[in-house]
C-alpha cells in the first residue's frame, strides 16, 4: 500500500507523548495496582473471602463484572480492574483512529497528502496500525510485568492479550465511525455510544443471576475480555471473538472508504434553515446551539447509567445481610453506614466523576472555538470576552448539575420502585449526586485556569480528571497517604447518601471553584486571542 | 479630515517572532484605505490588535477615536469584521451565522441582506461544513456588507472568490464609498488599484509606503512586449524604460508606470503587431525597491527611496 510506512511514521511522530502517556499510564495504573492487591489480598484467606462475598454479589457483578478465580492476585485483578482497565484501551484506540482519520480530513489536511502519492486506503491503515500498535504494546507490556511479578505466564498474557483486544475492536469500531460522519466529534460520538452499549450490556448480563440473560455479555467486547478468563482457565480461543470481530469491521471500513468522497461522509447532510432563529442573536444563544447537543447526550446517558447502578441496589442488601468481609471491601471503596446506602455512595461517586469528563468538555469547547478561529468573528463584534467564556461556562457548571440529577433521577426511580417509596429515593439520591457539584465545578475551574493562562496547554484537563480519578478510585487500594487524596476534590464530598452532609467542604469547594474562575477571567483580561 | 483609525510605533512580538515592527497607519473617516503587503508581512496581525484581540507589545493605537484594546465592546457596535479564512460552525446555517453576527452586532439591513446574497449567490441553507473557501468567505461577507456600521475591517477579503464574485464584491465596495470608512488588506495590488483611495504598504511589520495610488506611480513598472512592423527606433534612450531586450522585430521591456505613456508612442512610431502588457505586480514592486533596504535601514529610509 502506497505511503502506508511514511503515514505511520507521521503519525507516530505527531503523538509521541500522547502514545507514550496513554501506554506508560495505563500499564503503570495497572501493575500498580496489581502489586498494592498483593499487600491487600497477599493472604489466601483473604482471597478466600472475597470469593464467598464479592464475587457473587449483583451490585459487584454490575460493577465489575464476576469474581472467576480469586486463587491468584492476578484473578483478583482481572476482576477489579479488568473492565475498567480495558474500557480505557477501547477509549484510546476509537480517539487515535478518528484523530488520524476523519479530524485529519474535516482539518483539511488529509487533502494534502490525499493529493501525494499516497493509496486511498493509506491514511486509515496507517491510523489503525498506530492504534493496534498502541493497544497491543500495552498488552504485552501489561502481560510481561505480571509475569516479572511472580503470576503464571499463560495467566498474565490472558489477560494482556485480552486487554489489547478490547482495543483492537474499538479501533475497528472507530475506522468504521470514522466514515459515517463528515465531523469527527460526532464519529467519537458514535464510537463512545458503542463502547457505552458494551459495557451495559455486560453490566446487565454479569448482574442477571442464573435464570436472566447472562448471554447479553456474549454481546459485548468487554464482555469478551471477561469470558477470556485469564488467571481462571485461560481460555484463549475466547480472543477469536474480537480479532473476528475487528477483520469484518476493517472490512466494513475500507468498503465504505472506496463508496465516499475526501471530505464527505456516508449520513447525508441536509440543508437547514435560510434564517436564525430569535434565540440564536447573543453570545448565550450561541453557546446554547453549541452546547445542547452535548448536554442532552450526557443527560441521557447518565440517567441510562443511574437505572443500571440503581436497579443493582437491592442485591446488596439481600446478599450482605450478616457479612461482615464484604462490608469491609465496600466501606473501602468510600462510606459508612447502611450497606445499601454505601453502595448507592460509591455509584453517585462514580457518576460525578463521569459529570467530570462532560464539564471538562464543555469548558474546552471555547478552545476549540479558538483554535479553529470561530471565536474571532464573535469576538470582534461587541460580545466581550467575559460574555463569550461566562456563556459558554454556564453551560459547564448549570450542566453538571442537570446531567448528576439525571443520574439521581434514574437510579432514585428503579431503586425507589423496588423498595415502594419512588418519591423519597428520587429526592434522596438526586440530592445526593447534587452533594457532588461543587467538586465538579473545582474540574471547571482548573479547566479554565488552564484555557485562560496556558491555553496551549488546555488538554492537560484530561489528566487533572485521571489524576482525580486514580487518587479516588484506587487511592485506598494503593495506600496512598491521606494528604495524597486530599488534593482530589471529590475527596471532600460527604459519602452520601448515608453519611450526614456538611456544609462546610460544600462551601469550601464552592469558593475555590470561584476562585478559580476568577484567576482564570482576570487571566483572559490579559491574553492574547487566537 | 479626522482619522478613522491611527497607528503609530506598533510592534508586536510572539516569542522569538517580531511581527509587527514600528507600523505606522493612518486611515482617514470615509475613505477606502488599501493594506498592502505580502504574506506573513503583519496585515492580520495589526487588524487583529485594532480589534483588540492582540495585546500590543509597544506603540499606540486607536479606532475610531477610542482605545481597541480597553473599549473593546463599546468600538466593535461601530464595525464590522470579515477574517482572511473564515471558519463557519458545521452545524448551523450560513444564513442562521449572517444572522447571528448581524444581530450580536447590533442589526442588519434587511433588504441588503437579501440583495447581497442574490448578488453574491449564495445558498443560505447549507451548513457551515457543505461550504467551500469561497463561499464560507461570502457568508461573512454579506454579513458584515449587511451591517449598518461606520468601519468596515476586510481582511484578504476576496480571497477563494472566483473573478465574478470579485467584481460582485467591488461594486457592493464602490456603493459604500463615502458612507463608510473601509481597511481592505490585500497582497493582490490590482483589487487594491480599483477601489482604494489611499495605500499603505508593509513589509516585515514596517509600514514602507504611504499614500495615494498616484504618489505611489513611481514605483510600479509595468512589462511590455510587442511585435513590430517596421525596426525598434527610439526606446533605448527614453526615460524610464529599462531592460530593453531587442530581438529583431521583437521587444521586450519594463517602463515606470508613469512613463508608460511616452514608450508606448514610441512603439506605436515603428508599427505595432502584436502588443501585451502586464501590470505591475506587489511582488516585484518589493523586490525592485526594498529588498535590500528594509531589513538594513527601515520605514524611513525606505521611503525616501
Amino acid at each position: 500500500m502506497t505511503g502506508l510506512g511514511s503515514l505511520v511514521r507521521l503519525a507516530l511522530r505527531r503523538d509521541r507523548l500522547l502514545l507514550a502517556v496513554w501506554i506508560i499510564g495505563l500499564v503503570g495504573i495497572t501493575l500498580s495496582t496489581a502489586s498494592s492487591m498483593e499487600q491487600l489480598y497477599g493472604g489466601a484467606e483473604a482471597r478466600q473471602q472475597l470469593t464467598a462475598t464479592a464475587g457473587a454479589n449483583p451490585a459487584f457483578l454490575a460493577m465489575l463484572g464476576p469474581l472467576y478465580d480469586a486463587s491468584t492476585i492476578g484473578g483478583v485483578l482481572a476482576w477489579r480492574w479488568g473492565v475498567f482497565g480495558s474500557l480505557l484501551v477501547g477509549l484510546m484506540s476509537m480517539f487515535l483512529v478518528t484523530r488520524h482519520t476523519r479530524a485529519e480530513e474535516e482539518s483539511g489536511r488529509l487533502e494534502l497528502i490525499g493529493s501525494a502519492v499516497v493509496s486511498r486506503h493509506a491514511p486509515l491503515a496507517a491510523a489503525v496500525v498506530v492504534a493496534l500498535l498502541a493497544s497491543t504494546v500495552i498488552g504485552l507490556l501489561v502481560a510481561l510485568g505480571l509475569t516479572g511479578m511472580g503470576q503464571s505466564a499463560a495467566g498474565s498474557f490472558a489477560f494482556g492479550l485480552a486487554f489489547a483486544s478490547v482495543g483492537w475492536v474499538f479501533t475497528g469500531v472507530g475506522a468504521v465511525s470514522a466514515q459515517l460522519s463528515e465531523s469527527a466529534r460526532t464519529a467519537n460520538s458514535i464510537s463512545g455510544a458503542v463502547l457505552g452499549v458494551a459495557y451495559l450490556l455486560r453490566a446487565v448480563g454479569d448482574a442477571a443471576g442464573d435464570e436472566g440473560p447472562t448471554w447479553l455479555g456474549w454481546l459485548s467486547p468487554l464482555g469478551w475480555f471477561q469470558q477470556a478468563r485469564a488467571f481462571a482457565g485461560d481460555r484463549y480461543w475466547v480472543l477469536l471473538l474480537p480479532v473476528a470481530l475487528f477483520a469484518v469491521l476493517l472490512v466494513a471500513a475500507s468498503t465504505l472508504v472506496t463508496k465516499r468522497d475526501i471530505g464527505g461522509g456516508l449520513l447525508p447532510t441536509r440543508l437547514g434553515p435560510a434564517r436564525a432563529p430569535g434565540s440564536l442573536s447573543s453570545a448565550f444563544g450561541l453557546a446554547w446551539r453549541l452546547q445542547r447537543g452535548m448536554l442532552i447526550g450526557w443527560t441521557l446517558s447518565l440517567l441510562v447509567l443511574g437505572v443500571v447502578y440503581g436497579s443493582v441496589a437491592g442485591g446488596v442488601e439481600e446478599m450482605l445481610n450478616g457479612n461482615p468481609a464484604l462490608e469491609k471491601i465496600i466501606s473501602q471503596m468510600g462510606g459508612a453506614g447502611a450497606i445499601v446506602d454505601v453502595y448507592l455512595a460509591s455509584i453517585v461517586g462514580i457518576i460525578a466523576l463521569f459529570s467530570a469528563i462532560y464539564v471538562v468538555q464543555a469548558t474546552l469547547r471555547l478552545r476549540t472555538e479558538e483554535t479553529e478561529f470561530r471565536a474571532e468573528p464573535v469576538l470582534a463584534t461587541p460580545v466581550s470576552r467575559f460574555a463569550w467564556v461566562g456563556s459558554h461556562l454556564l453551560f459547564a457548571t448549570v450542566g453538571t448539575a442537570v446531567v448528576l440529577a439525571a443520574a439521581g433521577v434514574g437510579a432514585g426511580v428503579v431503586h425507589g420502585v423496588r423498595v415502594g417509596d419512588v418519591g423519597g429515593q428520587v429526592v434522596r439520591l438526586v440530592g445526593a449526586a447534587l452533594t457532588h457539584v461543587p467538586a465538579v465545578w473545582v474540574v471547571a475551574g482548573l479547566a479554565l485556569v488552564l484555557f485562560a493562562l496556558v491555553p496551549k496547554l488546555s488538554s492537560a484537563s484530561w489528566a487533572v480528571i485521571v489524576v482525580f480519578l486514580v487518587l479516588g478510585q484506587l487511592g485506598p487500594l494503593l495506600q496512598l497517604d491521606q494528604w495524597a487524596m486530599d488534593l482530589s476534590p471529590f475527596t471532600h464530598i460527604p459519602k452520601v447518601p448515608g453519611a450526614d452532609v456538611t456544609a462546610a467542604p460544600l462551601l469550601w469547594l464552592t469558593l475555590v471553584a470561584a476562585g478559580l474562575v476568577a484567576v482564570g477571567f482576570a487571566g483572559l483580561r490579559r491574553r492574547d486571542v487566537g | 479630515m479626522t482619522a478613522a483609525i491611527s497607528v503609530s510605533g506598533l510592534v508586536k512580538t510572539f516569542g522569538p517572532t517580531r511581527a509587527l515592527d514600528g507600523l505606522e497607519l493612518t486611515v482617514r473617516e470615509g475613505e477606502v484605505h488599501g493594506f498592502l503587503g505580502p504574506n506573513g508581512s503583519g496585515k492580520s496581525t495589526t487588524i487583529r490588535v485594532l480589534l483588540g484581540l492582540l495585546r500590543a507589545d509597544a506603540g499606540s493605537a486607536s479606532l475610531l477615536g477610542g482605545d481597541p484594546w480597553r473599549d473593546t465592546a463599546a468600538l466593535h457596535r461601530r464595525l464590522a469584521y470579515v477574517p482572511g479564512d473564515v471558519s463557519l460552525w458545521p452545524n448551523l446555517t450560513g444564513g442562521e451565522v449572517i444572522d447571528l453576527l448581524g444581530r450580536l452586532r447590533g442589526g442588519l439591513n434587511e433588504q441588503r441582506r437579501a440583495e447581497l446574497l442574490e448578488r453574491f449567490e449564495l445558498d443560505p441553507r447549507k451548513k457551515g461544513r457543505a461550504y467551500s473557501k469561497g463561499n464560507r468567505q461570502k457568508v461573512a461577507l454579506v454579513a458584515a456588507l449587511a451591517s449598518d456600521v461606520e468601519l468596515l475591517i476586510l481582511d484578504e477579503p476576496t480571497s477563494g472568490l472566483d473573478p465574478l464574485m470579485e467584481a460582485v464584491f467591488q461594486e457592493a465596495v464602490n456603493e459604500l464609498r463615502g458612507k463608510r470608512t473601509v481597511l481592505l488588506s490585500s497582497h493582490i495590488l490590482a483589487e487594491v488599484e480599483a477601489l482604494c483611495d489611499r495605500v499603505s504598504i508593509i513589509r516585515n511589520g514596517r509600514t514602507v509606503e504611504t499614500g495615494t495610488l498616484g504618489d505611489l506611480r513611481h514605483l510600479t513598472r509595468t512589462s511590455v512586449s510587442a511585435e513590430l512592423v517596421g525596426a525598434p527606433n527610439g526606446l533605448a534612450g527614453l526615460p524610464g524604460v529599462h531592460d530593453l531586450e531587442v530581438a529583431g522585430r521583437r521587444v521586450k521591456f519594463e517602463v515606470d508606470t508613469d512613463h508608460l505613456d511616452t514608450a508606448l508612442r514610441a512603439l506605436v512610431g515603428s508599427g505595432v503587431r502584436t502588443l501585451t502588457s502586464q501590470p505591475p505586480t506587489l511582488e516585484e514592486l518589493f523586490l525592485r525597491h526594498y529588498e535590500d533596504e528594509v531589513p538594513a535601514g527601515g520605514a524611513k529610509e525606505a521611503m525616501s527611496s
